[in-house]
């Protein structure tokens, strides 16, 4: 075992998880007040290009990061609005968002950087890695928290205040309330729309987080279509831990430490169009085996049509 | 709010065409941020498509575009939503790519079995999707999307090693055999064109005339209502994905057999068929007619981009950008995909 779990390896994993983590906080958090957000992949992918502008402009990976969440909030406003104000059905926004940032991210690198595929720069300036003294030699979970960045450590402090405030503040409890009961909520004075619109718009802080962690986090590059579905398995994630912060966390773990295992084969010289699809495959198996991906609210409803 | 819901009726009047004439804004200041003409780019595009000697391309390209776009309106028609397409389509066009190697026969009947292997492989394929909902009720929304990555990932896998053309050095497989491909019509045109013209009126007349397309249709409306009425929901689903898995592979088949003539790794994902006919679907919630029509005007769109592209350096990704935004503002302001309960 000593010999598959490297520590490379394992910062691998919990460098995968990240992005993926963060989307599915975001996509819990628009899950408890009744918004099905989708549009992670979309929301993720806007974040990554933009910490790339931002830092390629400013030389500073901190001002990337504060562009990437500014442009995903943005970018989030179309469902905050859509599914709410609009009454717009949240399944078709999600798409159009997905493909509107497919799109729009693969037509500004051309118009503004004048390259397809992939953009790098040495101006790019990347997150820094916070090394911790003795962590490496704390085999496992130390090898894989050694060297990390800020969003990383975040993330995981993220997953303890999510879970603190959907389940132990007024404000989650309002939440809850507005997703389980809308009616409810609105009897009671809550504005519905209101926390619907501010949570979408936290949701798209998140994944902004999460886009500049897959830019700036490792290799500093821009690729079309990078989030390459972690917005989709986020979406999975969210099902699998139905909604809680907690399990939800433990899902993802669940889809790193697969990706990690999948980039170790890679190593070991399988082709990486087989070792790729290991995230998906350990997925799909992981909802079968689950049997529970009846949520309750409005997260995966069977027929959206009841 | 009431001050935006009045401003809404205004708008509504012909929501599709506001919609095009919204997203023509927004590209347009998209182009000028690129730093050319929005107006010569538009025109490039008009030409590019609708000028008569540039018509049998765009038809050309319209084949595979309305054909993903059939594919997603049928299970979009009760209600469903196949997200599935690219894997299907792969899995297609590679039964397609490799029946005819494998098999010794007479060219015609090569080709048919090919087109027919493809259709099944794909068909069976969506509907394991449907099949993990009814049995384990993963939501056929998320298995179909998930699927889609393992079926690209392995058929990539296939052409770049044990099925690969080795006398090229690319991820290929090697050429279908003459007799085996699509007649030609004209120009660049090939069977396929009759092949999805014909699958089109099926669907259409399924839709309108049969029991089937009434009971899918009422799915659409009210899937509790039809199941109370006797329609057997897990059937049916199965039977929509098969449909609609069935005719995304036939797509991949149409592509390989009629214009590549072997499977290119990547050639089929590129232009991203499924995802625009996924638009054009929902652009016409499923009604199969409208949504044929939808599919060829993205066809067009798309085929005007690459004039685009080239004449004004413009890139024709901007396409993509202005059809997500046409579906994005009928998604809020038109109330698309809304069904009445």
């Amino acid at each position: 075992m000593s010999d598959f779990l490297t520590p490379f390896l394992m910062q691998s994993a919990v460098q995968a998880i990240t992005p993926i983590l963060l989307a599915a906080l975001a996509g819990a958090l628009c899950g408890a007040v009744g918004v099905f957000n989708m549009a992670m992949e979309g929301q993720m992918l806007i974040g990554a290009f933009a910490a790339i502008c931002g830092s390629y402009a400013s030389h500073s990976a901190g001002v990337g990061v504060g562009v990437a969440i500014a442009a995903s909030v943005a970018f989030s406003l179309i469902l905050a609005y859509g599914a709410t104000v609009f009454r717009g059905d949240a399944v078709v926004i999600c798409i159009g968002m997905n493909l509107l940032a497919s799109g729009l991210t693969a037509y500004l690198l051309r118009a503004l950087f004048n390259v397809s595929g992939t953009f790098s720069d040495p101006a790019i300036a990347g997150l820094s890695r916070i090394r911790i003294p003795l962590m490496p030699s704390i085999p496992i979970l130390g090898w894989g928290l050694a060297r990390q960045t800020a969003i990383t450590w975040g993330a995981w402090a993220l997953v303890i205040v999510v879970a603190l405030v959907l389940f132990k503040t007024p404000v989650g409890l309002r939440m809850r309330g507005v997703g389980e009961r809308p009616d409810a909520a609105e009897t009671l004075g809550v504005d519905v729309n209101r926390y619907r619109i501010v949570t979408v718009l936290v949701s798209g802080a998140l994944c902004g987080l999460a886009g500049a962690q897959l830019s700036l986090g490792a290799v500093n590059v821009f690729a079309e279509d990078m989030t390459a579905g972690r917005g989709w398995i986020a979406v999975v994630a969210v099902m699998l831990g139905r909604g809680h912060p907690l399990y939800c966390a433990a899902a993802c773990a669940l889809f790193g430490f697969a990706d990690a295992v999948g980039l170790r084969l890679q190593g070991l010289g399988l082709p990486n169009q087989l070792t790729d699809i290991a995230p998906y495959v350990v997925t799909l198996a992981a909802l079968a085996i689950s049997h529970r991906a009846r949520n309750s609210n409005a997260l995966g409803k069977a027929d959206r049509d009841v | 709010m009431s001050v935006l819901a009045n401003f809404g009726g205004v708008l509504r009047a012909p929501p599709a065409l506001v919609a095009i004439g919204v997203a023509v804004l927004v590209g347009g200041l998209l182009v000028l941020v690129s730093g050319a003409d929005p107006l010569q780019a538009y025109a490039q595009i008009v030409v590019g498509a609708l000028w008569p000697q540039n018509l049998p391309d765009t038809l050309n390209w319209a084949t595979p575009l309305v054909g993903m776009t059939l594919a997603a309106a049928i299970p979009l028609r009760g209600g469903m939503i196949n997200l599935g397409g690219d894997g299907q389509l792969v899995i297609g066009a590679l039964v397609g790519a490799v029946a005819p190697l494998v098999a010794p026969l007479p060219g015609p009947i090569a080709a048919a079995l090919a087109l027919l292997g493809a259709g099944l492989a794909g068909g069976l394929y969506a509907a394991l999707a449907a099949w993990g909902e009814i049995r384990f009720r993963v939501p056929m929304l998320i298995s179909s999307l998930l699927l889609s990555y393992p079926a690209v990932g392995i058929v990539s896998y296939l052409v770049r090693f044990p099925l690969r053309d080795t006398t090229t050095g690319l991820p290929q497989t090697a050429m279908v055999p003459d007799g085996a491909r699509l007649p030609i019509l004209i120009g660049p045109l090939n069977m396929g064109v009759l092949m999805i013209v014909v699958i089109a009126a099926l669907v259409v007349l399924v839709d309108r005339r049969t029991v089937i397309g009434y009971e899918l249709r009422m799915r659409g409306a009210n899937a509790r209502f039809a199941a109370y009425g006797g329609v057997a929901l897990g059937r049916q689903a199965l039977g929509a994905m098969f449909s609609s898995g069935a005719i995304a592979g036939l797509v991949g088949a149409i592509i390989v057999l009629g214009g590549q003539f072997r499977y290119i790794d990547d050639a089929l994902l590129s232009p991203a068929y499924t995802w625009s006919g996924l638009m054009a679907a929902l652009l016409a919630q499923g009604e199969p007619a409208g949504a044929v029509l939808a599919g060829l005007f993205f066809a067009a769109l798309q085929t005007g981009g690459f004039a685009m592209q080239r004449e004004t350096s413009v890139p024709r990704v901007l396409t993509l950008v202005l059809q997500s935004i046409v579906i994005l503002f009928l998604a809020v302001r038109g109330g698309l995909g809304k069904r009445e309960r």
